[in-house]
């Protein structure tokens, strides 16, 4: 099985009014991964949708190894997909679901229910041929859909947030699964999901979706430590905004200078996006920055720091979770590197969203 | 953190321990098999004993009586005009329900289902009054169309379909446009991913999955069709054969008199094709849903 080309140029589509897709561009490369990460409504879905062949775009074409296929219908594409759940026919055992499209192609009964056997084997589930879709674990279902998608040996995976109704220990198994057998079959694979953590383990590049359009796309440790946007840099990870002063390219932020990285705006008083790990917190008596709140996560500690007005969160080493306490007096200093900033909001915006682990 | 190997399959943890103490939640079965006992089991018993006595001994004269001539006829009528009115009611109802089901009209969906709700308890003399208002001989339509001179006849077997289909074709709406609405998207999608065009999903996935609700609509139809009595009483009198109307002649003696216990061997007859009916529909119904156990 080898992987093809796919080309997204300039999708545009409207449903009624709401624009979905907003002149996409995106090349995915043979045998990659990617990923389309986005908020709800950005057109991550859409956009598979319209290479599965099930929304046809009102402008723009869809390209497999150079070839047109907007117009080719859902059930002539060289693609497999798996959806999000509930996609397995009920009514077919494990085997005849996996067996499927071959038998729409006529297949032979022996060789489909050996390749169906054959695909069973290879998602890790050789004994469950003769049960039917509800006598299954969703993680299970899951896998199922997986090797039905794969069982005409398509040269491009689709995967609709298919991961999203399981619970989250099956999902990391499973995600760990997919890439797995994606790279053992070297298959083009576009997978969509508004889970950025699975978007950063998974994908060879993930390319991050708003409103219809191409935000970025990098590969996950880019992307993650070098945002092109301040969008970007909010939706993947979480991300403090502390108020600066910018003059030219360098941007003052709670007493330190550092170079401004991207779009400068317009204005001098910004905000500087930072990552909680490039906050460094030291025990300082005498400073008036105090920690609020410690969540110890094992390896790491993320820390809650109030600072006057404004609050931050920082990551620390697990084993400095004693000495750094709540209540404890800290210095609060950012790396030395370049940061993003944006146009000044209000004080209150200056405070990330907390985070449910954090007590 | 622990690796996991992909396979979980492990079997069912054997139950173990004391044996269940015995419940008494059967008592609350007791109102339902009152009932049943005393609308089923009583009327069963009646029927039998006057089936099978004829000038107080015991005899199969009378269910002789009503397996030959005018009987069997009406017997044989009756099990037509059902078979006919629950097949194609069947049908027409599954396509009018997919069709109200696909629409992208709200208004139509709800119109249609009230409507049918509504019609499909429809029936008796105000319905038998209705269409002999509008399609009879003197019927409002069957004038103002001039249907009589083209010799158009509602009081004949196929008028009486005409009639029946009114409140089953409804009836079948009812019963299966749950089941429509429960056709997942993405199984048709699905199909289409794995190359199946229209026709394929229907044949492997949309009719298997929907076959435990036909087949209950259409025995449902038969059994409505089968037991109606008083639409086709005021309607037809005695020019189309019935087994019910026929067991009403029998019981009030307006045509024969002592032939009430024949009417009983007719009500048995009943029973017995009711329950023919369902040794077809039975196995069927557990061949087309055991997916579903």
């Amino acid at each position: 099985m080898n992987g093809a080309k796919v080309e997204l140029r300039g999708l545009r589509r409207n449903f009624s009014g709401t624009t979905a897709l907003d002149g996409l561009d995106l090349t995915i490369e043979p045998g990659e991964l990617i990923a389309l990460l986005g908020p709800s409504g950005c057109g991550k879905t859409t956009a598979l949708r319209c290479v599965a062949g099930f929304e046809q775009p009102d402008e723009g074409a869809v390209l497999v190894d150079g070839s047109d296929i907007t117009r080719v219908p859902a059930n002539r594409r060289d693609a497999g997909m798996v959806f999000q759940s509930y996609s397995l026919f009920p009514n077919l055992s494990i085997r005849e679901n996996v067996a499927f499209g071959l038998r729409v192609r006529k297949v032979a009964a022996a060789k489909r229910h050996a390749r169906a056997q054959e695909l069973l084997e290879l998602i890790g589930l050789p004994q469950i041929g003769e049960r039917y879709p509800h006598q299954l674990s969703g993680g299970q279902q899951q896998r199922v859909a997986l090797a039905r998608a794969l069982a005409l040996e398509p040269r491009v995976l689709l995967l609709d947030e298919p991961l999203s109704a399981l619970d989250a220990k099956v999902r990391v198994t499973l995600r760990e699964e997919i890439r797995r057998l994606q790279l053992s079959l070297g298959i083009t694979t576009i997978f969509v999901t508004h889970d950025q953590e699975e978007a950063l383990s998974m994908a060879d590049r993930v390319a991050v979706l708003r409103a219809g359009r191409l935000e970025q796309v990098a590969d996950p440790a880019t992307l993650y430590d070098r945002p092109a946007t301040a969008f970007v840099a909010e939706f993947v990870g979480t991300m403090n905004r502390i108020p600066g002063k910018l003059s030219g390219r360098t941007v003052t932020v709670l007493g330190q200078d550092l170079p401004v990285e991207g779009d400068v705006p317009a204005t001098s008083d910004v905000e500087v996006l930072v990552r909680p790990e490039t906050v460094i917190v030291t025990p300082d008596p005498s400073s008036e920055a105090m920690i609020l709140v410690s969540s110890f996560r094992g390896s790491t500690s993320r820390l809650r720091v109030q600072l006057g007005d404004l609050e931050m969160l920082a990551d620390v080493p697990g084993h400095d979770t004693v000495r750094l306490a709540p209540g404890t007096r800290v210095r609060v200093e950012l790396v030395e590197r370049p940061v993003l900033v944006s146009a000044s909001s209000d004080v209150a915006a200056a405070v990330p969203v907390p985070e449910h682990d954090v007590v | 953190m622990t690796v996991q190997s992909p396979v979980h399959t492990a079997p069912a943890a054997a139950g173990g321990g004391s044996r269940p103490k015995k419940s008494k939640s059967w008592l609350a079965t007791v109102p339902l098999l009152a009932f049943v006992v005393l609308v089923f089991g009583v009327p069963l018993v009646i029927i039998l004993g006057g089936t099978f006595s004829r000038e107080g001994t015991l005899s199969a004269a009378n269910v002789t009586d009503s397996l030959q001539g005018a009987y069997l006829t009406a017997l044989l009528g009756s099990v037509k005009l059902s078979a006919l009115v629950a097949v194609v009611g069947a049908l027409l109802g599954t396509f009018l329900a997919q069709a109200v089901v696909t629409s992208r009209f709200r208004l139509l969906r709800e119109a249609v289902l009230t409507a049918s709700g509504v019609l499909s308890n429809f029936g008796g003399i105000p319905l038998a009054f209705a269409w002999i208002a509008t399609l009879g001989n003197s019927g409002v339509v069957t004038s103002a169309l001039g249907l009589d001179s083209a010799g158009w006849s509602l009081y004949n077997f196929w008028g009486l379909a005409l009639v029946y289909l009114y409140f089953s074709i409804p009836l079948m709406v009812v019963v299966v446009v749950p089941a429509l609405d429960g056709l997942r998207p993405q199984w048709r999608e699905a199909a289409q991913n794995n190359g199946a065009n229209t026709w394929q999903y229907w044949r492997h996935v949309g009719i298997p999955v929907l076959t435990p609700t036909l087949l209950g609509g259409v025995v449902l139809l038969f059994g409505g069709a089968f037991a109606a009595y008083a639409t086709a009483a005021a309607m037809v009198g005695g020019t189309v054969p019935l087994v019910t109307l026929q067991i009403a002649n029998a019981l009030s003696g307006n045509v024969l008199i002592g032939h009430e216990n024949v009417a009983l061997a007719l009500s048995l007859d009943m029973i017995v094709v009711a329950g023919l009916v369902m040794a077809v529909y039975l196995p069927l119904q557990r061949r087309s849903a055991r997916w579903l156990r």
